[in-house]
């Protein structure tokens, strides 16, 4: 087994947990490169299938490449797509600094869906290596009624041993891909021949490594205009995924803030 | 503070991510002892760090008034920062001149015991930090511990804060001595014991002038001597069964190899009810089918050449080296949760994909690790580990940790939170017999065959309800009806079977679990075959028949014979409520209310309204409208 056989072993083992122990799962897909390789691995855990819905918590200002992927992705591969969303600006928290308020929408479309559906467990496509807030994730991680994370007291897991029993009407998030890396997601992108928008290829110049809204999302220079050289260029960078994230680095704990909230 | 550091001496290595080894390494020790600034100092000496991120940790610790912190790298919560501890384990990867390297912080708060072992439950080696001032105290030893019960073998030793005792090397000595001996005592040999300073650099990866006298590895060396997780190929095969998938036409089993390997053809056992297949086809996608081994680590779905109940939870294995199951186990444990684990406890206990209901039997040798004194035998408290003795509801089949460590591990659910967990010392085997030379012999003729000529599948209609219901008379007109008919129905009835296949059971609730097992299984077998087995027995447990259903699979139909207890009490055709009214029959279902009435059945009948014939033309239609009856039917007495 190579590195990628194993985190793929892995991820198929954590979705099967997930199915055989909760109840009633969806999968939050973000139309971003790791949503799409989880949604992949998914099928590879159930031979093809997906058999709980796939979420999109849409903030209506994705790029227009993004909803085309989607519409012709989920048809292809036979998800139970639904899509679900967000409170505008004006019903968010204004002591967030600007993009933070704008990405805690995401928070409350999520707690919205949650509501209208009752699901027990929201399946999200996290990387540890994103973010160091998200590096402290548990696989299984328990929300509490309002959606948020309790940082000072989650479960122990170890040996792969979940815990999957959320107290009544809270949820949990499952995270197949915690341990997986940038490079990892490329590389398996490129070995299993996953489609990708191609917003992650350069374009005069420019390409985006991580894909949020519209107006908080920039591109990184770069001349990558395939797999092979997004790859190489990974292994040279020092710069981090997320810089092109604007709500990364407002404040100190803006990031914190909002996941201990809820947000993925 | 001195944070003009070497210039990193190691770049990062240009190798792809598929061809490195991976380790994966966790750094414990007593809090303040200096694991996060080691961890800061690691990843800016190897060229790991982001750009932008010295900047931040500088303008971090301005912040708050601080000299530089290398620990705000990791501790990245606010709670952490501001009270300089971390709270939760956290993963960082960077690269050594041979390895990928996965560096698992964990917290060394006695308080945050459980995030310690979440963190170094994942990891292949360690790194076990000690303040050369301080030397070696309680978390040393706790953690110390904790590796070896987790397994953890490989420990390398980081004697910190060297430059507090001006580099003295005969403190060095003296710390290696004290945790040289501990370790040795728990089974564990240091890989390296090195002296170093992590805030200054000195022996992260380079010797400096200040330790001169100290000529072993450095810290990046130590770590590139540490070994990625041996393989679990050459182990005994353990699949532990987390679905069986039912997509579309194939019956797939899905579980992950835990060791060994399995591949097309192999004959397995599945433990614990011993039950025998071989392995028809390994299934996957987008490619399937796949051929060839498929060793420890992978997620696989297996098809079989017979249609077998199997379920979450049992371990597939080869026939010659099947795990045992049993109903007691004994276990190493340590204990996270707040309320102390005492003898007697019911608990839930997960060992692979199984779950069970248990008690805890007996405890032994309770002691803090910390301490290493031995403090109760009637209870474990938090943060401690001991020895017990655990009782399981169901039996499971597992391996001492010694033969299996995949298998022979398990952990402790209470309120359905991770409240401990351990290694299994030895395996009871009860009283089952190992069935690794049970092979069932498979009839002569297809259930087709049989079809053809019957005009019918298999099936077993599961008639339950109170005694005096209506269902023994019912279940005979049923058999009359399909016989003449042409077809091939079977009556078990529960009393006629319990005087003689079952007589060995009474009425208590386990016996009569069993009771319903077998009449199950019997009749089971006979719709494999092609029968229709009617099986009448009151069945009052709902577990009891939902087990039987699982058994039955998709062959069951369950016909709730609904009569009201007041009339079947009228008809009392055995006698059964007079005796029992008159207080000479325990454990009778009916006067005590103990009947727990289905809720999905796919029939419910009330004789008191319905005749006998109306009755079982009523299970007739159920069985043509689910497909079990088929074709014209020849309706023999009706030529007659």
């Amino acid at each position: 087994m190579d590195h990628l056989d194993e985190l793929e072993a892995q991820s198929i083992y954590i979705f099967r947990e997930a199915f055989a122990r909760l109840k009633k799962l969806a999968l939050l897909w973000s139309l971003g490169k790791d949503s799409n390789v989880m949604i992949w691995l998914a099928r590879k855990a159930f031979f093809g299938k997906v058999p709980f819905p796939a979420l999109h918590v849409d903030t209506q200002k994705k790029f227009p490449e993004m909803y085309a992927f989607r519409d012709q992705y989920a048809k292809e591969w036979g998800l139970d797509l639904k899509v679900d969303f967000c409170p505008p600006i004006e019903e968010i928290d204004p002591t967030l600094p600007p993009a933070a308020r704008s990405a805690a929408r995401k928070t409350e479309g999520l707690k919205l869906a949650l509501a209208k559906y009752g699901f027990d467990g929201l399946i999200a496509g996290i990387r540890r290596d994103e973010e160091a807030t998200r590096a402290k994730e548990r696989v299984f991680s328990p929300r509490g009624l309002e959606g948020g994370w309790d940082v000072r007291d989650q479960p122990p897991e170890f040996w792969d041993h979940f815990n999957a029993s959320p107290p009544q009407g809270a949820h949990l998030r499952i995270h197949p891909i915690l341990h997986w890396t940038e490079e990892d997601i490329w590389a398996y992108t490129q070995r299993e021949n996953i489609p990708i928008i191609p917003l992650y290829l350069s374009n005069n110049g420019k390409r985006y490594r991580s894909l949020g809204d519209q107006d908080i999302t920039n591109p990184v220079v770069s001349n990558a205009s395939n797999i092979d050289e997004i790859l190489t260029e990974l292994k040279g960078t020092k710069v981090p995924e997320r810089a092109g994230r604007a709500l990364d680095h407002e404040t100190e704990d803006a990031f914190e803030r909002l996941r201990v909230a809820g947000y993925l | 503070m001195n944070i003009a550091v070497t210039k990193a001496s190691l770049a990062p290595a240009p190798n792809g991510v598929t061809t490195r080894p991976q380790v994966r390494i966790v750094i414990v020790g007593h809090v303040d002892h200096g694991k996060s600034t080691l961890v800061g100092r690691l990843l800016h000496e190897t060229g790991s760090l982001p750009d932008g991120k010295l900047e931040m940790l500088q303008a971090v610790s301005a912040r708050r008034g601080m000299p530089f912190e290398w620990s705000f790298l990791l501790d990245a919560l606010q709670t952490e920062r501001d009270q300089g501890i971390t709270i939760d384990t956290t993963q960082i990867r960077f690269r050594t001149p041979s390895r990928d390297v996965v560096l698992i912080d964990a917290p060394g708060h006695a308080e945050f015991l459980r995030n310690m072992i979440t963190g170094a439950s994942q990891a292949d080696g360690a790194i076990l930090i000690i303040d050369a001032l301080e030397g070696v105290r309680d978390q040393t030893r706790r953690h110390g511990y904790l590796l070896h019960l987790l397994g953890v073998k490989q420990v390398a030793v980081v004697v910190n804060k060297m430059d507090r005792v001006d580099y003295s090397a005969a403190r060095f000595k003296e710390i290696s001595n004290e945790i040289s001996a501990h370790l040795t005592s728990l089974g564990v040999t240091p890989t390296a014991i090195v002296p170093i300073s992590a805030r200054d650099g000195d022996g992260v990866t380079e010797r400096t002038a200040n330790i001169n006298w100290y000529d072993g590895p450095t810290v990046v060396e130590a770590i590139d001597g540490l070994t990625p997780a041996r393989a679990l190929d050459e182990l005994a095969l353990r699949l532990p069964v987390q679905a069986i998938y039912k997509f579309d036409d194939r019956r797939i089993v899905a579980g992950r190899v835990e060791s060994g390997d399995i591949g097309t053809g192999d004959e397995i056992v599945i433990m614990p009810t011993g039950k025998v297949a071989k392995v028809k086809s390994v299934e996957s996608w987008p490619q399937t089918p796949v051929f060839g081994r498929q060793g420890a680590g992978r997620s696989v779905g297996i098809t079989l050449d017979r249609e077998l109940f199997l379920e979450r939870g049992d371990v597939i294995a080869h026939v010659k080296a099947a795990p045992r199951d049993t109903r007691r186990l004994r276990a190493r444990i340590f204990w996270l949760h707040d309320a102390p684990l005492k003898a007697g406890a019911s608990v839930l206990v997960r060992l692979g994909t199984m779950e069970t209901r248990a008690s805890i039997v007996a405890i032994d040798k309770a002691v803090d690790p910390g301490e290493l004194a031995s403090i109760e035998t009637s209870s474990i408290g938090r943060n401690h580990v001991g020895e017990i003795d655990i009782s399981l509801a169901n039996p499971v089949a597992a391996d001492p940790y010694t033969d299996n460590p995949r298998t022979g591990r398990l952990v402790i659910e209470v309120n359905g939170r991770i409240a401990g967990g351990g290694l299994v010392l030895s395996v009871d085997s009860g009283q089952r017999a190992i069935p690794v030379d049970i092979v069932p012999v498979e009839s002569a003729l297809r259930p087709e065959e049989r079809s053809a000529r019957y005009g019918h599948g298999g099936a077993v209609v599961w008639l339950t309800g109170l005694p005096g219901s209506g269902k023994s008379t019912l279940a005979r007109a049923l058999e009359r009806k399909l016989f003449s008919r042409g077809g091939s129905p079977l009556l078990l009835d529960g009393d006629t079977l319990r005087a003689g296949l079952n007589g060995d059971l009474g009425f208590s609730p386990k016996d009569r679990a069993e009771n319903i097992r077998r009449l199950a299984e019997m009749a089971t077998h006979l719709a494999r075959n092609g029968h229709i087995a009617i099986v009448a027995a009151v069945s009052p447990a709902s577990d009891d028949r939902a087990q039987a259903r699982r058994i039955a699979d998709n062959l069951f139909r369950e016909v709730y014979v609904a009569t009201p207890a007041a009339v079947c009490e009228s008809r009392d055709p055995k006698g059964h409520y007079a005796k029992a009214r008159a207080g000479n029959l325990p454990s009778f279902t009916g006067i005590a209310n103990d009947y727990q009435p289905p809720a999905n059945a796919e029939l419910t009948i009330d004789t008191s309204t319905r005749s006998v014939t109306e009755a079982a033309d009523e299970i007739e239609r159920l069985l043509a409208g689910t497909g079990v009856l088929f074709g014209e039917l020849n309706d023999l007495a009706a030529n007659i």
